[in-house]
């Protein structure tokens, strides 16, 4: 028995169309030209259909199974504590390599792209489904004997290769294998396929492996300074910061940013006012103490319920200049290459007399016999090319209608819904802090379009409902974030029912439905 | 044409005596068959086994100048079938499929065939799709192999021993006039290594040879009396016939070890797992050499008494590994034991899992445990690996998010079930009977829709109860694999027949998609040795289906939702069949790839689509990712600083198969998605329009630019 010789194993976990396969067959043929052997394994089928699947690979130097005058006897599957390395072709797969055991802190070097594929689970959120990857980073840290992690789909993608390109870069550049950089590129060039930009790739990555491991930056591009031309905002910008403390200027500037651009520099001025008011509020109960969370928070949602998406806005960003150059970076076009984007919109009755002045608007919304003419254009889906003349200038004109926005019927519902809302934050701020931060917050359910919005703007008064009738233990602002949470966890309402039924604990005996319909109301106040 | 061409491989088919062969389990399997004189060649595909058609098939030129005849059979039950070939005539048959599920499907054909025997050399090649990855039910090949008596080989996992398993099995199978099965465990199939080849051999007696001068004898077919002679024959004289070539030719292996009070009994295909699990204990090295004597069991039916008895005699104990239940090698090890009034102590589902796969962490383990009851002085050898205690595994399950398999990129299926969504929301929740194929993947998110599965082509089948009047009516899914394979009598015909009232949806996408795109009966590809471009419409009327309604834009969400209203809520009465055709995503773009790059090198004016979506339109909802699920619709952080919510994200992986704007319009979504036209090698009259809309719409922008600018902070 001779235990001083052993297979040097290596675990690719990948997901399906990832190339998984590519880079194993590179490596059994890198071994192979240096007078190793090889044995690879896969489990093919439906994993491979976008599901996460591994690669196995072990080499076992030939002169060694000469001198023993046999083969070895090579697995078809990793062990725990008896891999060398392990390569995750996404970051999350890295975390499931560390999960099955494979990384071991005696033996295992874990190389991992750090670019995140999200799964379906992450992507289906109702809003912010993306899960932590910090945790990847730690367990890692502690499973490894060492790891090497940078964006490898993103530097192959500079060089206009793929991810298999960059792995196999990363796995010559660790050291781990007893061969050349010589050897691996030579495997590459037997491959035979898109081999330039594949040495380049690898290349570059062969050179970070060997250098700083680099953690996945989520943090967005950095604001850039205010500098207003028109007087309106600047004279508006100076009060923001002679009137706010620090801690809510990020907000609030961001906030006139949005809506100068929104409508004008007028209405930016009305959401200071507005803003104001609640810093006047925040300051009398204790707002100092508690970081100003109430103004910067209430700043956040009422830029954006003010800049509510309506078919103006829509039109006024579709037509944009910086938005043609922005498609054309998106889809990869060439210089040589034209571009047109046809636009997927389907208006419907409703958002027509949105756009209304609110009294005509508010006559056709209630009339199915003045509705009819208008039937043929609201029934089905229209494309729209924004770079043709007709489609251009179809939506060149919707967007003029910003000038008479403050008429429209959907300007005026839009205002009253706000006005209420700061209304109940007013009235509830002094016996609640904590619960008037909650209400500010649930803005975050009114969002989008058509029936989307209906859906967000009906959660959003089911709530308040709740909260206008609750006299319960648990302290109101957990049970606003509970609901809407609830609100946010599935489309059909059916947790938020259940959230609400549970609620009222059959007390009154009321059925969720009727807690909505109740809820419907709102209190306008202030 | 296949997902995967073998083209390239199949060359290593023509190797001769001596040479080096190095390459895929299947290629090697494929290579011994012909090694073996083989004379026809016939399966279905299905993992582990669709490579090994598609090796096949990409080597019909070979196997035609060898005198081999290959067929893709219609069904599993067709390939076993098939076998009939060899009851009469010294002809070497192979076949092939998935199993059990295939074997199930072909259990009436095995049966009929085991009873009669064969003459000439019978092989049944199963790709036991068995642990991680699987996506059939977990079910053991052994049982198919005792109830008819067919011998099951489950040879080393190395590519020597598996074609060596092959030409022996056959040479078995004719020494016995038995049909064999050989088992290979998915990762076998796809094992890379290498063997040392043998010179092709031409079949002595071919299929012309039988046809013209056929051989008849009664006594073969299975009809009393002869069937009850067959029982007898299978036990007094084609059991010790086989027991005995087993032995003299060696198929299982003894490994001696230093411990003789003890020992390991394994199915061949563990070993690799075992040795392995052995090393980490400090028992044995990369070489196989162990402590532990072992008796591989290349055979794993029928047993060999005799070697049984030896192996075990004067061993304390022994550990029995078998992978699957139930435990039938080890319920037969008590009985031989008992029979020879040997005391041995036989361990198995005792220290080991009862169900679930064999992994090396499970081996040692149970290894271990063995050990410590039988051999505590080597259960703890110095430098054996502690059971390894991997670090940093805490709140590992709350992040790392399970990845279903799913529709492809663009897949046309998709679009079926989101129509389903949308007519769901109109007319409530339906019971939906799936059956097998890429299709089945409607039961996962972002779909959630099926509530059973009965089997290939069953999907109709499984709906036949729900036949009560006037109620709410079901949904059955049958893909064009399962239809030509089984669907059309056992679903469309059976509901036909009983004047059921539901729907049946045959999804068409031209291929045996999920098996990895093989071409059957109705596929619209030109396929030299295939009849193809069968029509599925008139199958389906041909068997007395009235109502039929044939989509042939299925990404077209608003026709395939009124269509699937209408055959919900008709006043018709009989079967509703709904056949949407769109071509599978994967092949088309295999078919259209090279035609675009090679017009694009042409300097041809061609125009390539993708989907976008506007990030500042878009509010983070995500309405549109779950009514489609398509990989390459994805998320990303908000650009906006004051929203968390991620926006929707279309990647560069984007073929532009049109649903996500389908979807924004069908079911009144956002205006945030965008279609982009690429236009490559424009004509100049393109570059001209070009210039004059540029020209004035740039006017307009300006304009707006010039407000913006004077708005900006």
């Amino acid at each position: 028995m001779d235990r001083s010789i052993r297979p040097i194993s290596i675990a690719i976990q990948a997901m399906g169309g990832q190339g998984g396969g590519v880079l194993a067959d590179w490596i059994v043929s890198l071994a192979e030209s240096q007078g190793y052997l090889a044995q690879t394994t896969s489990v093919p089928g439906v994993a491979q259909r976008t599901g996460a699947t591994l690669y196995y690979v072990e080499i076992f130097p030939e002169h060694a199974a000469r001198k023993a005058g046999r083969d070895p006897v090579l697995a078809l599957m990793p062990m725990p504590g008896d891999v060398d390395v392990v390569i995750a072709a996404e970051f999350m797969e890295a975390g499931r390599a560390v999960q099955r055991g494979i990384v071991t802190p005696d033996r295992t070097t874990l190389i991992a792209s750090t670019h995140r594929v999200y799964a379906i689970g992450e992507k289906t959120a109702m809003g912010d489904g993306i899960l932590d990857d910090g945790k990847v980073l730690e367990a890692g840290e502690q499973a490894a004997k060492s790891f090497i992690y940078f964006d490898m789909a993103a530097v192959a993608e500079s060089h206009g290769s793929v991810i298999s390109s960059t792995l196999f870069g990363a796995l010559a550049g660790s050291g781990r294998l007893p061969f050349e950089r010589a050897a691996f590129e030579e495997a590459i060039r037997r491959g035979g396929i898109g081999v330039e930009a594949s040495l380049a790739a690898f290349g570059d990555a062969f050179e970070r492996a060997q250098g700083e491991p680099e953690a996945p930056d989520h943090s967005g591009p950095a604001p850039s300074e205010p500098d207003p031309q028109h007087p309106v905002l600047r004279e508006q910008l100076e009060r923001v910061r002679g009137r706010f403390p620090e801690v809510a200027h990020f907000n609030v500037v961001e906030g006139m940013r949005r809506l100068a651009d929104y409508q004008d520099p007028a209405y930016a001025r009305d959401y200071v006012d507005r803003v104001e008011a609640v810093l006047a509020l925040d300051e009398a109960h204790g707002g100092e103490t508690r970081d100003y969370l109430l103004t910067t928070e209430a700043a956040r949602y009422l830029a954006l319920w003010m800049s509510y998406e309506d078919t103006i806005r829509v039109a006024d960003l579709k037509t944009r200049a910086s938005r043609f150059e922005r498609f054309r970076r998106e889809v990869r076009a060439g210089d040589d290459q034209l571009v047109y984007v046809t636009e997927f919109m389907h208006p419907r009755i409703e958002e027509i007399c949105d756009t209304l002045p609110a009294p005509l608007g508010r006559l056709l919304l209630n009339s199915p016999r003045l509705q009819r003419p208008l039937e043929p254009f609201t029934r089905k889906g229209r494309h729209v090319r924004t770079a043709t003349l007709s489609g251009f200038m179809l939506l060149w004109t919707v967007s003029r209608m910003r000038r008479w926005r403050r008429s429209t019927l959907r300007f005026r519902e839009e205002m009253a819904r706000i006005e209420a809302w700061l209304g109940r934050i007013h009235q509830t701020v002094a016996p609640d802090y904590a619960l008037a931060v909650e209400i500010a917050r649930c803005q975050r359910l009114v969002k989008g379009y058509g029936d989307t919005h209906a859906r967000g703007l009906s959660n959003f008064n089911t709530i308040m409902g709740v909260i206008d009738g609750y006299d319960g233990d648990e302290e109101p602002a957990a049970v606003v974030r509970r609901l809407r949470e609830a609100a946010l966890a599935d489309e059909q309402g059916e947790k938020l029912a259940a959230a609400v039924a549970a609620l009222n604990g059959g007390d009154d005996g009321e059925t969720p439905q009727a807690a909505t319909t109740r809820a419907r109301p709102v209190r306008v106040g202030a | 044409m296949a997902e995967r061409s073998f083209a390239k491989e199949v060359k290593k088919l023509r190797m001769g005596a001596g040479e080096e062969f190095h390459g895929e389990g299947i290629l090697a399997v494929t290579k011994a068959l012909l090694q073996s004189g083989v004379g026809y060649v016939a399966g279905y595909q299905g993992a582990p086994i669709s490579h090994l058609m598609d090796v096949l098939t990409d080597a019909n030129e070979i196997l035609e100048e060898l005198d081999v005849h290959f067929e893709s059979s219609a069904s599993e039950a067709t390939a076993a079938a098939t076998l009939a070939a060899s009851v009469n005539y010294p002809i070497r048959g192979a076949v092939a499929w998935k199993s059990t599920v295939g074997t199930n499907v072909a259990s009436d054909a095995l049966a009929q065939l085991a009873s009669g025997g064969v003459t000439g050399g019978s092989l049944v090649i199963v790709g036991e799709d068995y642990g991680e990855g699987s996506s059939i039910m977990q079910e053991r090949t052994h049982a198919f192999a005792m109830k008819s008596q067919m011998w099951l080989l489950d040879p080393r996992p190395n590519l020597g021993s598996i074609v060596e398993s092959v030409e022996k099995g056959f040479e078995l199978s004719e020494a016995s006039n038995t049909p064999v099965m050989l088992e290979l465990r998915i990762r076998a199939c796809h094992v890379h290594g290498r063997f040392e080849a043998k010179d092709n051999v031409r079949p002595a007696y071919t299929l012309s040879d039988a046809m013209e001068h056929p051989v008849r004898d009664p006594s073969r077919i299975v009809l009393p009396p002869s069937s009850f002679l067959h029982e007898h024959e299978k036990v007094d004289r084609r059991w010790p016939a086989a027991v005995s070539f087993i032995q003299q030719h060696g198929l299982n292996e003894f490994f001696e070890g230093e411990r003789g009070d003890i020992g390991l009994i394994l199915q061949g295909g563990l070993y690799n797992s075992v040795i392995r699990a052995l090393e980490r204990l400090g028992l044995a090295d990369s070489f196989g050499d162990t402590r532990i004597p072992l008796y591989v069991l290349n055979v794993t039916y029928p047993l060999v008494d005799d070697e049984v008895k030896s192996f075990c005699a004067g061993k304390d104990a022994v550990l029995m590994i078998e992978e699957g239940q139930p435990e039938y090698i080890e319920q037969a090890l008590h009985a031989i034991l008992r029979r020879a009034d040997l005391q041995t102590r036989i361990h198995g589902k005792d220290m080991l899992p009862k169900a679930g796969e064999y992994t090396g962490a499970v081996l040692a383990d149970g290894i271990r445990q063995f050990l410590e009851q039988h051999a505590p002085d080597v259960a703890r050898l110095p430098g054996a690996a502690a059971s390894s205690a991997a670090a940093g595994m805490e709140g590992l399950d709350e992040v790392v998010p399970p990845r279903p398999p799913g529709f492809c990129t663009g897949c046309p299926e998709r679009p079926i079930f989101t129509a389903m969504k949308l007519v769901e929301r109109e007319l409530g929740e339906h019971h939906v009977s799936c059956d097998i194929g890429c299709h089945l993947f409607s039961i996962l998110p972002p779909f959630n829709i099926g509530n059973t599965t009965m089997g290939y082509g069953l999907g109709g089948a499984g709906a036949a109860a729900f036949n009560a009047p006037g109620a709410r009516r079901s949904i059955s899914i049958v893909g064009d694999g399962g239809f030509w394979h089984n669907g059309l009598a056992s679903s469309v015909g059976n509901a036909v027949f009983n004047q059921s009232d539901n729907v049946t949806v045959i999804v068409d996408n031209g291929y045996s998609a999920a098996t990895g795109g093989q071409d059957i009966l109705s596929s619209k590809a030109e396929n030299p040795i295939r009849s193809t471009k069968q029509s599925i419409e008139q199958a389906v009327r041909g068997v007395g289906v009235n109502w039929v309604r044939r989509i042939t834009n299925t990404y077209d969400v608003g026709t395939m939702r009124d269509t699937l209203r209408e055959a919900l809520t008709t006043e018709s009465s009989g079967p509703k069949v709904v056949i949407a055709e769109s071509e599978c995503m994967l092949n088309r773009q295999r078919r259209e790839k090279p035609v675009f790059r090679n017009l694009l090198k042409g300097g041809k004016r061609v125009v390539r689509e993708r989907f976008g979506v506007d990030s500042d339109t878009c509010t983070g909802d995500h309405s549109c990712i779950r009514l489609s699920g398509c990989p390459s619709l994805s998320v990303k952080p908000n650009p906006d600083p004051l929203r968390s919510d991620p926006v929707a994200h279309v990647e560069d992986s984007c073929v532009g198969c049109g649903l996500c704007g389908q979807v924004a319009h069908a079911a009144v979504l956002c205006p945030s998605f965008y279609r982009a036209e690429i236009i490559h090698n424009p004509t100049a009259w393109d570059r001209f329009a070009k210039r004059v809309r540029d020209a004035v719409i740039g006017f307009f922008q300006r304009r707006e630019a010039r407000r913006i600018e004077r708005y900006a902070m």
